[in-house]
């Protein structure tokens, strides 16, 4: 029994009759017996309610009820009920991609809307309509600088997230680029190193701001030093922090991207997230990935549609500026409905209390005998500790006592054993921060 | 209809937000902020959501309307999938847990979800290995492509170009080039398989391999799939499976077990995940033994105590493709999907979706020129050539549908059929739907002859006319705040 096919015995025997054959069978005429299966093995089926069990089931093999201050680019913050309300409509989940405008006006308009956010969030011209996830989005905005200057050789900050960087470094491996990774100063980015390697033959410079190690940064004399050698500069932002941070249009950065998991969607074990971009208006036709554009009707009312297709798979096949077709429409419909909730007060205020959750956690874990906080540079809601030994024993040694204790760097970062990154999202209370402190002085004990 | 902008006011919040416990107000140096807020809306909660819900009332779907997109398989999703990925157990999870030390013990839940889900897509591919990260089909086909350019170079071949027939969707020549191939383009034969003698003359050992979709975009099953892959096998090349159609065959035929070294599949299309406007999607990659070891990390591995580890250890690994393990969301409702399914469930689904377009393809046959005029897969290809010739082209069809609250068919695609239209149905469409559907393709055939004319102003229902798309790409206002061209 198939709950989703309304073909009864009857329906069948009338549409086979209908088309002049004897069985379905028939209808496969074309997969001849050589191409049979060699085995097709699959589990009985199940009811509704038997497989909702068994996830439950499932769901409870994980570590739940961990108070999280585990960060690293993706983000516990509260996703508000109207976000998921909105986006489980049957209108926009299950529809797709606006080929046809005059029955998708809601979703282009929304993603219009998104686009607007964007940039009103980013200080840019113009964003396309999302790509999937922040490290494909920066993937994606390096091929085109390097599109935009015809160059081959790319500067990367190693404040970027190391989890971008290896993925760039897989997708690249086969195409002839230099790829050159400058180190982190005192959390910040090298611009000693930076000034030395740009010159005529460099595509890009790609910073990121907060970088993984939650340092703020302003950015404004590497675009400058850039721009003057016709370098594209690229920087990847955390979306919550340009609640109050200069925005990167500020400082003068020619391609933004970022994951927009942090703009009301659940952490989901890593997906579907959203990658957004944004940019100048005269890079957009080197902007991979859909586009909305307002226009009018046959009858002159302002409506919305996909534009500048001519750079897309779908009418430039191998010339495309990407090969991306599907992005994550749902999840940039979700994000403009937290942003809008949200609103002009509501994302600066959300930024400040991140910042004063984060800056309280830091104070209060410099206190616990044998932690070490830098404060050399500002960060905003995250920042990096040193414990007296290895960050991976202590935060395994945390977990059952209820904390997911940070992410320790040693991962990434050969030497950063003993660090700790710590996040502290609007959700942590004064009471959590405090216990936190009060166990990882235990722990350390 | 306005802009949530439009609608703002000052002074106005959407959500409330906690009053700061903590005795800190942090401030950062002038230089490092931002001169103005952003100005996003100011609006309530109710603004917000009567705005988008009212936005949501524009759209045809695939809960409201019959949709019969072809290629895109727009069947129904069902809704406890969404109730599953919403499970808070597995929706607050955190991507770097299992990248803490034994971090795996942490997400075993998740884990096994993932380890099961490769298991079964490989036994319904017949393919040895799969990875579930790639996060659309599309990224589906560059890691297939990478997998099999760590092929040649691995075995030191000089290979520079990949094969595609013409019917094939414009992501193969893309994703084939953004890997750094050049791409020769096969015509298709008059049955609308891809010519084999075409293929011969340009098969030459330079070829690194061939993407073939499988029923292709022509709806059409090819016979010759074994002696094509036995070609391309004898240059040392690689068939690539495009699984967009895969939904046609399950349980008929297993790409693994007709010659094709790698799959990608769509778990948007196949396996009832929700198409969400346009994402996000799901492009799993499944590999014969030929690529397996060349698979991105990391890969699910099950230990002899039935636990679950994530394994980083290939060093013939492309690396790391996606951020983390896949869009997990969307996996958990493909994974909820073939539950609830089960084998005979799955090759039921493909069994009805091909009926469907049978039963289509056969009554519309008298009106519509079909394009290649045999039983078909999963869709039902026409052309409005006899329409055309009455000043009526497949897209004001395709307007003539909207008005009776039918999505249309894809229409001019795929380019290899002038004035396409390609029908749809899928599965969960019962035989009622689909009568009235060719109805009213039919009363859009007699309406081309009786009345041509009409159909140019052709939607008058929907809230906006046809849509001036040549003003929006010359003018390129895709921001509200940005001034007017």
């Amino acid at each position: 029994m198939n709950p989703y096919i309304a073909n009864t015995q009857t329906d069948v025997r009338a549409m086979l009759d209908a088309i002049g054959v004897k069985s379905v069978d028939a209808l496969f005429v074309d997969i001849k017996p050589e191409h049979a299966p060699k085995s097709f093995d699959l589990p009985q089926g199940l009811s509704e309610f038997e497989v909702m069990e068994r996830l439950r089931l499932l769901a409870a093999k994980n570590t739940g009820a961990l108070v999280p201050f585990i960060g690293g680019g993706y983000y516990d913050h509260y996703v508000p009920a109207a976000c998921s309300a909105i986006i489980s409509r049957g209108e926009f989940y299950t529809a797709y991609t606006p080929y046809q405008p005059e029955c998708a006006q809601g979703t282009l308009q929304a993603l219009f809307e998104y686009q607007s956010s964007i940039c009103a969030l980013t200080g840019m011209d113009v964003s396309n309509a999302s790509l999937y996830d922040g490290g494909t989005a920066l993937y994606e905005a390096m091929m085109m600088a390097i599109r935009i200057t015809g160059r081959k050789k790319v500067i990367m900050d190693g404040g970027v997230s190391p989890i971008y960087r290896k993925l760039i470094k897989s997708y690249t491996h086969n195409l002839h680029f230099e790829f050159i990774e400058t180190p982190v100063v005192h959390g910040q980015s090298d611009r000693v190193a930076m000034a030395k390697l740009i010159d005529k033959d460099t595509a890009a410079v790609i910073v990121q701001n907060p970088n993984f190690f939650g340092t703020i940064d302003d950015h404004s004399d590497i675009v400058e030093k850039a721009h003057a050698a016709g370098v594209i500069v690229v920087s990847s932002v955390y979306p919550v922090s340009l609640g109050l941070l200069k925005t990167p249009a500020e400082m003068g950065v020619d391609i933004v991207t970022g994951e927009g998991q942090s703009l009301g969607l659940p952490l989901n074990f890593g997906g579907p997230y959203l990658g957004f971009m944004a940019t100048r208006k005269k890079f957009i036709r080197q902007m991979p990935g859909r586009i909305v554009g307002e226009t009018v009707d046959a009858d002159g009312r302002r409506c919305f549609v996909n534009t500048l297709q001519a750079r897309e798979q779908h009418i430039r096949r191998e010339k495309a500026t990407s090969n991306i077709c599907t992005n994550v429409a749902l999840c940039a419909v979700q994000a403009s409905v937290f942003m809008s909730l949200l609103g002009r007060q509501g994302f600066r205020q959300l930024a400040q209390l991140n910042l004063d959750k984060a800056e309280f956690a830091r104070e209060v874990l410099g206190k616990v005998p044998g932690v070490e906080v830098k404060r050399s540079s500002p960060t905003f809601n995250e920042f990096t500790v040193r414990l007296p030994k290895d960050a991976s024993d202590v935060v395994e040694a945390m977990i059952p006592r209820g904390f997911a204790a940070g992410f320790p760097l040693g991962r990434y970062y050969p030497g950063m054993e003993n660090y700790l990154l710590v996040a502290v999202t609007e959700k942590r209370t004064r009471a959590e921060i405090l216990s936190f402190a009060k166990v990882l002085a235990e722990v350390l004990r | 209809m306005k802009l949530i902008f439009e609608k703002s006011v000052s002074g106005r919040q959407g959500f409330k937000l906690p009053v700061s416990d903590v005795p800190v107000q942090a401030k950062i140096a002038d230089r490092f902020l931002r001169k103005a807020e952003a100005v996003l809306p100011e609006v309530s909660e109710l603004d917000v959501v009567r705005h988008f819900t009212q936005l949501s009332q524009l759209n045809f779907s695939v809960d409201a309307n019959f949709y019969p997109l072809g290629s895109c398989t727009m069947k129904y999703n069902p809704k406890f999938t969404e109730k599953a990925a919403g499970m808070p157990g597995f929706a607050e999870l955190h991507p770097l847990l299992p990248q803490l030390k034994g971090g795996d013990r942490y997400v075993q839940g998740a884990l096994e979800v993932l380890y099961d889900t490769e298991k079964w897509l490989c036994e319904i591919t017949g393919m040895k290995a799969m990875t579930m990260q790639p996060l659309a089909g599309a990224h589906g086909e560059l890691t297939g492509i990478m997998l099999l350019a760590a092929y040649h170079q691995a075995k030191g071949n000089k290979k520079k170009y990949i094969i595609i027939p013409d019917s094939a969707h414009g992501t193969n020549p893309a994703s084939a080039a953004v890997a750094g191939y050049e791409i020769i383009s096969v015509p298709s034969d008059k049955n609308g398989g891809m010519d084999i003698d075409k293929l011969k003359a340009v098969l030459t050992d330079e070829v690194a391999g061939l993407m073939m979709t499988c029923p292709d975009t022509h709806g059409v099953f090819n016979s010759q799939v074994s002696e094509i892959a036995r070609l391309i096998h004898s240059v040392d090349g690689i068939m690539y499976y495009d699984g967009a159609n895969l939904n046609a065959t399950m349980g008929r035929c297993r790409p693994g077990d007709v010659g094709f070294d790698v799959v990608h599949l769509n778990l948007h299309k196949t396996f009832g995940t929700p198409h969400g406007g346009g994402g996000p999607g799901s492009g799993p990659v499944g590999v014969g033994e030929k690529l397996e070891k060349f698979l991105p990390i990391s890969r699910v591995l099950k230990r002899a105590d039935n636990t679950f580890v994530l394994d980083y250890n290939y060093p013939d690994s492309i690396g790391y493709i996606a951020s983390f393990y896949g869009n997990f969301a969307i996996i958990l409702r493909a994974y909820a999907y073939m539950l609830l399914l089960g084998g005979d469930g799955l090759k039921a689904t493909s069994d009805h979706a091909v009926l469907n377009a049978n039963y289509i393809l056969t009554r519309l046959k008298k009106y519509y020129q079909v394009a290649f005029d045999r039983i078909c897969m999963h869709d039902c290809l026409f052309s409005a050539s006899k329409q055309t010739e009455r000043g009526v082209h497949a897209i004001d069809i395709a307007k003539f549908l909207i008005d009776q609250r039918i999505h249309p068919p894809t229409v001019y695609f795929p380019l290899t059929v002038k004035e396409a239209i390609m029908i749809e149905p899928t599965e969960t469409e019962s035989k009622e739907t689909m009568d009235v559907f060719i109805e009213a393709m039919i009363k859009a055939d007699e309406l081309s002859k009786s009345d041509p004319h009409v159909f140019h102003a052709m939607p008058v229902t929907m809230p906006i006319s046809r849509p001036d798309e040549t003003k929006a790409a010359r003018e390129m206002n895709v921001n509200f705040f940005a001034p007017r061209a």
